[in-house]
């Protein structure tokens, strides 16, 4: 695969994995937070802690849009169906993360029509071919995603499409970034950022995060020569004292960004005043809305929604271990109460949850035979 | 929000609605090329692609151009010294709990 | 070496789509429920066949069903899958299929076409397999169940001489061999949907795997420990339940593991991986050391196993688990899916 597989290739992953080694220095410790889930999901894929040194230690971030969705949202986007004659539509992702009565495929398995697609287009092709039935789109994603969900909106309006309605849980990543940055007990040095979402929102509104916290940024590719480079960008940052944003992914990522994707978000969606995100609590202006002039295709403008707020149990540590106080396995309920099959807090529901890819990957390495955690992973 | 891939047009886009065939090792689907309407790919070009919408042209020389900035890495010391001259500072010992300070370090390289 | 397995409670309230999907859901299922009140302790009940004695002589027995949308898929379809699934799950039981018996839920509606176009699939699959089908059931059910047909059967054969199968016998420094290319079938059925607009020159891999196994028999029985073909939850599922009943490593090279470029891209494109992808054609065999490279030579001297590769191999450590390695030396644990796998876009 173009553009993939170089990006894979051994020999200059060894490569990249000795540039680290050789400047990582033994008497410093290194805590890196990759911010966004798909950098976790690659990083547990290639296994790439096996080739970061002991003192180089990742803390995964919250950008699982997915994770950060409180449970009482997914009741309201399911609450909306219980209407026959309503179809749920939503990506993969969302399928199996439980709500109060069940996941969306519990539900379809009580008798919901709930279908999977792999875009917001398809939603809409599917409302276009249904006219009879009405379908809702739950929206998840960060900035990455939600330029598409308004395109879509911009299509279902010129179209005067009548049956097709959104509900809107898309999240931006910046507020969430700062509120990491704000807590008292975070312990972070650097950051490496969202690839994806850059290619939309660029390059300069992480400056915030170089300048005021002078905490070293760059945004990197999801290939393990990409994350293993932007290591070695942070590195070389950090051992020479200065701290600014960089791009390692300059194959995709525009300085600028989408101009254009900006735009068609800017015309569909405007910023809550507030959104609770799972185990962060709330943050202001972190989500978006539909404006006024899209109300009719906004699900929570059509449909009347429970709007109950679900609070996760005391014990489940997701906010700790967001912010790099504390490892997945060191939550009381990991892997006991909380795993992947019933999970209990932000960080299991998805797969590229902390915790999730924590366990699916890694812990039974070290569980089952007593050996030390991994190269890459302090004790 | 972040499982984006590589796909190359196989055709034009279509002028008005933006909707254009792509293909990914043998793979096919029909894509939305709407975000980029400032700079619409052409048939041939490699885009990323995202929740079936083309996020942003691929750029082959930049990609070309960081595989051989890496392939430097740890090649003789002549090389390495060159990439060295770019602007990166030589590494530094800096007490983990203190900010940097300037004169300390070794200006030798490793 | 005996598997420290722990008990299995199925405590699920109502069953789920995950529970047919071959994975975790499954086995809790099968150990949880089936298995306590129905088989006897003795007994592996997630073997794929059974081996009985009657009258002296040693019989191997399995049963299969069936249950596929669209019914017609390129590369074959439900009537083939019936017959070449039960061949298959009666070879890496090591044992050769005889007869066969099968079962037909039809729905109220089904054209006679196509039920035509199925049993005349079955009646070429038999053949080409080389068994016969010497009896079955017929059931109608109401127009909007059974998805037009579904096939359930049911095979007996004798067992394949000089092959003792068990994950009991499976040691560290065993090989892993793989028969061919995966994914193949499970993306089929997913592209042939027509669900996610994807098009892709990929065909199911329905086969009987009959003769690659005696041939591998013949050239090295006595050192194959265990077998399986990799259904629905794919290599992934196979190898944990390998990992599980031995309480050994099972050591994955992952670069070694073919993978055709349609079935690639389809899951990059969706976020899946193919190892917990269904296939109808291959199977899983764990080989002695020093009989592995004979094993493979026999399989590859038969039309169809020449993709055939060695793509791992035993350890000790880290027990019952499944490692993928690559060739960086990055490792990850590869693990069962719960139920079927979703496409994802993070």
């Amino acid at each position: 695969m173009k553009f993939v597989d170089e990006f894979r290739e051994a020999g200059v992953i060894n490569k990249a994995a000795e540039e680290i080694r050789r400047l990582a220095h033994p008497e410093r410790q290194y805590r890196f937070m990759e911010v966004c889930g798909g950098h976790t999901h690659s990083i547990y894929r290639f296994g790439l802690r096996d080739l970061l040194p002991a003192n180089i230690e990742l803390i995964h971030g919250p950008g699982c849009p997915v994770c950060v969705l409180p449970m009482g949202r997914i009741d309201d986007g399911l609450s909306m169906a219980r209407d026959p004659n309503v179809i749920f539509t939503a990506f993969g992702d969302m399928m199996r993360v439980p709500g109060t009565q069940g996941s969306p495929l519990e539900h379809k398995a009580r008798g919901m029509d709930v279908r999977i697609v792999y875009s917001p287009s398809d939603a809409l092709k599917l409302a276009q071919k249904n006219p009879d039935r009405h379908v809702m789109f739950f929206a998840i994603g960060f900035e990455t995603t939600a330029p598409s969900t308004a395109l879509v909106l911009m299509r279902a309006k010129s179209l005067g499409l009548e049956n097709f309605s959104v509900f809107c849980n898309h999240v931006t990543i910046i507020p969430a970034i700062r509120a990491i940055l704000d807590s008292p007990d975070m312990r972070i040095d650097a950051f490496v950022g969202p690839g994806h979402v850059s290619t939309v929102i660029g390059c300069r509104p992480y400056e915030w995060i170089a300048q005021q916290h002078a905490k070293p940024i760059v945004v990197s590719g999801f290939e393990p020569v990409d994350i293993l480079q932007s290591i070695v960008m942070l590195l070389r940052q950090m051992n020479s004292g200065e701290t600014k944003v960089e791009n390692q992914y300059t194959r995709v990522v525009p300085w600028q960004g989408n101009p254009a994707a900006l735009k068609v978000m800017a015309e569909v969606f405007e910023l809550r005043p507030y959104f609770e995100w799972r185990g962060m609590g709330f943050i202001s202006q972190s989500a978006l809305k539909m404006k006024a002039s899209y109300a009719q295709w906004d699900a929570e403008q059509r449909f009347s929604v429970p709007g109950v707020r679900v609070t996760d149990p005391k014990a489940a540590q997701c906010g700790e271990v967001l912010k790099g106080a504390l490892k997945p396995a060191q939550c009381k309920l990991f892997g006991n109460e909380c795993t992947p099959e019933h999970p209990i807090g932000a960080l299991m529901v998805s797969s590229e949850g902390s915790c999730a890819a924590y366990y699916n990957y890694e812990h039974r390495k070290s569980v089952l035979t007593n050996i030390a955690e991994p190269v890459g992973v302090p004790a | 929000m972040c499982l984006a891939i590589p796909a190359k047009l196989i055709e034009s886009p279509d002028p008005e609605t933006g909707r254009v065939l792509v293909e990914v090792v043998g793979v096919r689907r029909h894509i939305d090329t709407g975000l980029l309407q400032d700079d619409p790919p052409l048939i041939g070009d490699w885009v990323l692609v995202h929740v079936g919408f083309a996020m942003s042209k691929i750029s082959e020389e930049q990609a070309l151009d960081q595989l051989r900035t890496l392939s430097l890495l740890g090649e003789d010391t002549a090389a390495r010294e060159e990439v060295e001259n770019y602007g990166f500072a030589e590494p530094v010992i800096v007490p983990a709990s203190s900010p940097p300070r300037a004169n300390d370090e070794s200006e030798a390289p490793v | 070496m005996s598997a420290a397995t722990p008990k299995v409670r199925f405590r699920d309230s109502q069953i789920e789509m995950a529970h047919g999907a071959g994975g975790k859901a499954s086995r809790r299922l099968v150990e949880g429920l089936f298995a306590p009140l129905l088989m006897d302790a003795s007994l592996e009940p997630l073997g794929d066949a059974a081996f009985v004695t009657i009258n002296g002589s040693q019989v191997a027995l399995t049963t299969d069903s069936f249950v596929v949308k669209p019914l017609r898929f390129p590369g074959g379809s439900i009537g083939e899958l019936a017959v070449n699934g039960t061949v298959n799950d009666l070879a890496v039981g090591g044992a050769a299929a005889q007869n066969l018996v099968v079962t037909f839920i039809l729905e109220a509606g089904l054209a006679k076409d196509v039920l035509e176009a199925e049993v005349r699939a079955m009646a070429d699959a038999a053949r080409k397999a080389g068994v016969s089908i010497v009896g079955g059931d017929t059931k109608v059910v109401e127009h909007g169940k059974a998805d037009g047909m579904y096939i359930t059967t049911a095979g007996v054969g004798q067992p394949i001489f000089g092959m003792n199968i068990s994950a009991s016998t499976v040691q560290p420094g065993d090989k892993v061999i793989l028969s061919g290319p995966i994914g193949d079938h499970g993306i089929t059925i997913l592209l042939a949907r027509g669900e996610l607009d994807l098009e892709a020159e990929i065909r199911s891999d329905t086969r009987s795997v009959l003769p690659l196994i005696r041939a591998m028999a013949e050239a090295a029985g006595p050192g194959v420990r265990w077998m399986r073909d990799p259904t629905r939850g794919g290599v992934a599922t196979s190898l944990n339940e390998l990992a599980r009943d031995c309480n050994l490593c099972v050591y994955v090279q992952e670069e070694r593991v073919p993978i055709r470029d349609g079935v690639r891209g389809a899951c990059e494109l969706l976020g899946l991986d193919p190892l917990h992808i269904a296939n109808e054609g291959q199977f899983l065999a764990v080989v002695a050391a020093d009989q592995a490279d004979a094993a493979l030579r026999a399989i590859r001297n038969v039309p169809g196993g020449e993709p055939a590769l060695i793509v791992g191999e035993i350890r000790e450590q880290p027990a019952a688990t499944v490692l993928g390695a690559t060739e960086y030396g990055g490792t990850r644990v590869i693990d069962m899916l719960v139920g079927d796998p979703l496409p994802r876009i993070c």
